[in-house]
């Protein structure tokens, strides 16, 4: 019964990294909007994202190397690597691929931020906007458990959790004090350098 | 050659998060507006962990650890 196993081993390990990343995502968020209480410092939610994000990977390459090395399913590596390439499901699957490099250079280039610069670094990790959804999207299409009812659940409750967490971000105003003044220095600044 | 090293801010970049005075309170406290203050001293060694990831945590990169420089 090996090859079973790796197929729900598939499943699973999808099923989990779609909880892992999605609470990956809100974290992320929860540190962008500075949220903090006394016994809730913001370096533990910046320490909590970037760790889960890691696990997240390590999840995310289980789903990937279980579903490619199931003798069952004959996906072969460059249906994993090359999006819309698999004969499999084809739409859905190349979606997976999509989301899961995107999801490795928003991992890779924030390991390297200290090298690429503030403004690199977060011009790439915006890409998880991209790489979230069409991450779910995915699951949706081509998951063997996406009406099963625990799936649902999960799906509907990521979705959920990811989208107060976007709402909260848009609705929230800077919570820098001193936000306003800044951005006047930034601008007479500017006006100096065009000179 | 010295191998101490020392907090640096650099305060253009620095968005006042407060995450490194968080991380660091035995160097870094904040003024009034939530922008650190950095002790101008060389960082004892069993500091330097926590240091190291203020560096890394601070959300703009606005925290570095320098080569403290020495006199001759
Ligand atoms: S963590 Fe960075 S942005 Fe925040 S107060 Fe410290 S130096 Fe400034």
């Amino acid at each position: 019964m090996p090859d079973t196993l790796l197929w729900y081993t598939t499943r699973g390990a999808g099923a989990v990294t779609l909880i892992l990343l999605s609470s990956v995502v809100v974290l992320g968020i929860l540190s962008a909007l500075r949220v903090q209480t006394a016994r809730w410092p913001r370096f533990l939610t910046t320490g909590l994202h970037r760790n889960l994000a890691l696990m997240t990977l390590v999840f995310l390459a289980l789903h990937i190397v279980t579903a490619v090395v199931d003798p069952f399913t004959h996906l072969g590596w460059a249906a994993a690597l090359i999006p819309f390439s698999s004969y499999y499901r084809t739409l859905w699957l190349g979606l997976g691929v999509i989301s899961f490099e995107l999801l490795l250079a928003i991992a890779v280039t924030s390991l390297l931020r200290g090298y690429l610069g503030h403004n690199t670094w977060r011009a790439i990790h915006w890409l998880t906007y991209a790489a979230w959804p069409v991450g779910v999207i995915h699951g949706l299409g081509t998951g063997t458990d996406t009406w099963s009812a625990w799936m649902l659940a999960i799906t509907a409750a990521c979705v959920a959790a990811v989208g107060v967490a976007i709402i909260l971000r848009l609705t929230t105003g800077s919570t820098d004090p001193l936000a306003s003044a800044r951005a006047t220095f930034r601008t007479a600044v500017d006006r100096r350098e065009v000179r | 050659m010295s191998d101490q090293l020392k907090l640096v801010v650099d305060r253009i970049k620095c968005d006042g998060r407060g995450l490194c005075a968080e991380l660091l309170p035995e160097l870094i406290r904040l003024d009034d507006w939530g922008y650190p203050i950095v002790d101008s001293g060389n960082v004892p060694k069993h500091l330097l962990p926590l240091a190291q990831r203020a560096v890394e945590d601070c959300p703009v990169l606005a925290v570095t650890l320098r080569r403290a420089e020495v006199k001759r």
